[in-house]
Order: C-alpha cells, then sequence, then structure tokens
C-alpha cells in the first residue's frame, strides 16, 4: 500500500467454519451459478491477495470443498469468527489478514478494492460500516497483527463478538459503496432469493408499448419491465407467456427506439420496444 | 413539410390540396379511402384506426419520397385519420401532382399501396352483429403469411 517497512503483509483468510445451523445445510457449499460459495470468495480473494487460506474447525478438515485448499484449523478452544481470526494471527504472527466471511454471494472486487485502499495499519482493524445499522462489519475487513494481542484480552473478558470488539477498539470505518455488497445469507428462503438474483446476472429496463389487438390482449399501452432478454425475440417469448398474445411472431415486425428492426438486434437498457401486429391502414 | 401525417378530426382535403400545389404542374390526382359499410361479408357500422405515430410518420414519409423518387412528379402528400370514424368518413387522402397526368396516377397509386401495406396503422372493424375485430389480425389469424403481404382483404380502400 504505501510501502512503509512497518505495513504487515496481506494474506487471505476466508471463514468457513460456521455451523450454518439456521440453513439447514453447509452454507461453504452452497452453489451460485455452479460455483460454491466457498470457492466464490476464495476466488475472490485470490484475485487481491496471496496466500489465500480457509478458516476451519478442526471436524471439517476433512470437507472436500475446504480440504482442496489450504486451510488454517482453529487453534483455540471455542467457536466463531474471533477464534478463526486468532487462529490465523497465531500462524502467521507477521501477516494482517483480508477476513472474508464466505456467505457474502454479492461481494464484489470493487469492494474489495475499495477496501484495500482505504486500509489504515495504524489501526487494529479496516471495516465497512453496515447499511442497515451503521455499524462495523467485521467480515469483510482487514486485521492487522496489532489486534491479535487486543482479540485475545477480549476473549478474556468472555467476548466473542467480532462487531462489538471493532466497536471498542481502535478501527478505521469507511462508508460502504455498494449497499448490498455485504448482505450475508442465512436462511434457505435467503439463498434462494439470492441464487435467484445471481442468475439474472444484468437483467435490464425496457420500454413496451403495445397497439390494436396486443394492446387489448395485454390489458394495457405501455409498460417498462425488467427483463434478461437480449433480443425481441426472446422479448416476445417472454411476453407471450405472460399475456397469451395470439399472433405468431412470424406475423408481427418489430421496432425499437422508433425503428424498424431484425429480431436478432441486441438489446440494451432503456430501449422501447413495439411489436407491429399485422397493418391494415387505408 | 412533412409528406405523411395524421389527422384527428375529419380530413381537409382542399387544405391538402393546397399543400402540394405548383405552378408548374398540369395535373392533379388524388385518392380518398373511405369508411365503407360492408367487408368480407359483414356489415360494418364504423371504424377505428389506431396509429403508432411515431415510425408510421417516418415510414409514410419515406414512402412518399420514394414515389417522388420513382416517378417525375412535382409533390405529394399522404394524410391518413386516426380514431373512430363513422360510415362515409375519409380515412386516408392521397394527393399527387406533376406535369403530366400518366405519372401523377401511376405515383398516386404506388403511395397508397405502400401505405396499406407498410405503415404501422391498424384498423378495429365494429359490426352489426355488435362484436369487433382488428383487421388483418383475426379473421386472418389462420394464414399468417399473408398478413403482411395479401392485398385482397382491403377494407375502407
Amino acid at each position: 500500500m504505501s510501502g512503509q517497512q512497518s505495513i504487515a503483509p496481506l494474506y487471505g483468510l476466508i471463514l468457513a467454519g460456521g455451523s450454518s445451523s439456521r440453513m439447514q445445510r453447509d452454507k461453504a457449499s452452497l452453489e451460485y451459478q455452479g460455483q460454491t460459495q466457498l470457492d466464490r470468495a476464495y476466488g475472490l480473494a485470490c484475485r487481491h491477495v496471496l496466500p489465500v487460506y480457509v478458516s476451519v474447525r478442526a471436524a471439517q478438515v476433512a470437507e472436500p470443498t475446504r480440504a482442496a485448499k489450504p486451510m488454517i484449523v482453529d487453534s483455540f478452544p471455542g467457536e466463531g469468527p474471533i477464534i478463526g481470526i486468532r487462529s490465523a494471527f497465531s500462524a502467521h504472527p507477521h501477516a494482517a489478514w483480508l477476513v472474508l466471511a464466505c456467505d457474502l454471494p454479492f461481494l464484489s472486487d470493487a469492494v474489495v478494492q475499495h477496501l484495500l485502499r482505504e486500509r489504515d495499519a495504524s489501526k487494529h482493524a479496516t471495516a465497512y460500516t453496515s447499511t442497515f445499522d451503521g455499524l462495523p462489519e467485521p467480515l469483510c475487513a482487514i486485521w492487522e497483527p496489532s489486534a491479535a494481542a487486543a482479540l485475545q484480552g477480549y476473549q478474556n473478558g468472555a467476548g466473542t463478538c467480532p462487531r462489538k470488539f471493532l466497536i471498542r477498539h481502535a478501527s478505521k470505518l469507511i462508508e460502504p459503496i455498494d449497499a448490498h455488497a455485504l448482505d450475508n445469507i442465512n436462511t434457505p428462503e435467503e439463498y434462494s432469493r439470492a441464487a435467484a438474483e445471481l442468475r439474472q446476472t444484468t437483467p435490464m429496463q425496457l420500454k413496451v408499448q403495445y397497439y390494436a389487438l396486443m394492446r387489448e390482449q395485454a390489458g394495457r399501452s405501455e409498460e417498462t419491465l425488467e427483463t434478461q432478454a437480449g433480443n425481441p425475440a426472446d422479448l416476445y417469448a417472454e411476453l407471450v407467456a405472460r399475456y397469451g398474445f395470439t399472433l405468431s411472431r412470424e406475423q408481427l415486425k418489430v421496432a425499437v427506439n422508433s425503428e424498424f428492426c431484425d429480431w436478432s438486434r441486441q438489446l440494451a437498457a432503456g430501449d422501447a420496444v413495439v411489436f407491429i401486429p399485422p397493418v391494415a391502414g387505408g | 413539410m412533412m409528406r405523411f401525417r395524421f389527422a384527428v378530426t375529419a380530413i381537409d382535403a382542399a387544405a391538402a390540396r393546397v399543400d402540394i400545389g405548383d405552378l408548374s404542374a398540369g395535373g392533379f390526382v388524388a385518392f380518398e379511402g373511405w369508411v365503407r359499410n360492408h367487408n368480407e361479408g359483414r356489415e360494418v357500422t364504423r371504424l377505428e384506426y389506431e396509429a403508432f405515430q411515431e415510425l408510421a410518420v417516418k415510414e409514410g414519409d419515406r414512402i412518399v419520397a420514394e414515389a417522388l423518387q420513382r416517378f417525375p412528379i412535382k409533390r405529394a402528400l399522404c394524410v391518413h385519420r386516426v380514431g373512430s370514424l363513422a360510415l362515409g368518413e375519409m380515412a386516408v387522402w392521397v394527393g399527387v401532382s406533376a406535369v403530366h397526368r400518366g405519372e401523377a396516377f401511376d405515383a398516386c397509386r404506388y403511395i397508397i399501396d405502400e401505405v396499406k401495406h407498410r405503415v404501422p396503422i391498424w384498423k378495429k372493424e365494429h359490426y352489426l352483429s355488435g362484436d369487433s375485430g382488428w383487421v388483418n389480425c383475426e379473421h386472418c389469424a389462420a394464414a399468417p403469411k399473408h398478413a403482411h403481404e395479401e392485398r385482397d382483404h382491403e377494407h375502407a380502400t
């Protein structure tokens, strides 16, 4: 970062030691777009820091998703993120840690990059504040070596909550740059919503106008809608399913932004699409 | 001047005729399409015209420009009605001025034919029996290929 000798090298730590009790299945192995949460988080961290380790409990060392990566096994009694972070400091005392929970499906490279840029190595930690309550987010944060002793003292005083630790100890807090990047998922419902959202990688807003028979069948003359359809042909198929249009695509022409176009034209956000039923002027 | 325009009330043919006047023209041909009381064996009581106006004006203007290129004519204009029309009302007016009559007839025919098949305008027929239907969208649904090509199912004109 600034190149000063005193700044500790930054390693990555993916927290995957949770018991996933509310999810009722191992969160690390939940998949988005064919990739497990753990693989996604691990890959993301590797794009910014090296090496990256996975924090696990002793009972998890044989679990295949985790075992395929370098692991740091909890080396203190107890459970929870603080044990994982302390175990990492214990394994590599001179390193600072980019700590990421594995259950943040919306976390992006930009959010990690911004965190790295904002790092203040003179504090125990650099962390985002929560969009919900403004409190520190300890599980997408940089933890400096100086935090190790303080964490030990905090645990000796029966503290278990990394968020409370950051509130009480010197840490640099930064504003979120993406309101949903740190949304974590804990229940099957949250998982299915997140998975659906990630499937729609680039939903766009289009304006669609309806005329004549199609206006009557749609029950409206225009609407703005979110779609993944990349071209008018796909969009029409989607709208046939919604409104039951009786005209086949072969009977129609299509216009985008008030000009005739091909059915294969690539649609862009904000385009205005009009399907043109058989005309009958004169 | 736009060479294709819409009218939301009765088409003023006299005013349209003035718009294409030209002192070098020796003749003028106009075509008027009227709402008639029957179509395909059914009694019609009125018509409703609807247009995607933004694109219709562009496409209509392109058609008139084509006519001015293809035929040695002086000026040309098409005015189309939208809204609810009673029997006998004028649905469309096409006028062409030219040095000689032959080109004026040919160009006028070209414009009305192209307008009927290319410009996004739709008409709904209301029948004496009380029901209604969008022309070319409902009767001809079984023969989709004809929808944009078929030139025999003409109505008002």
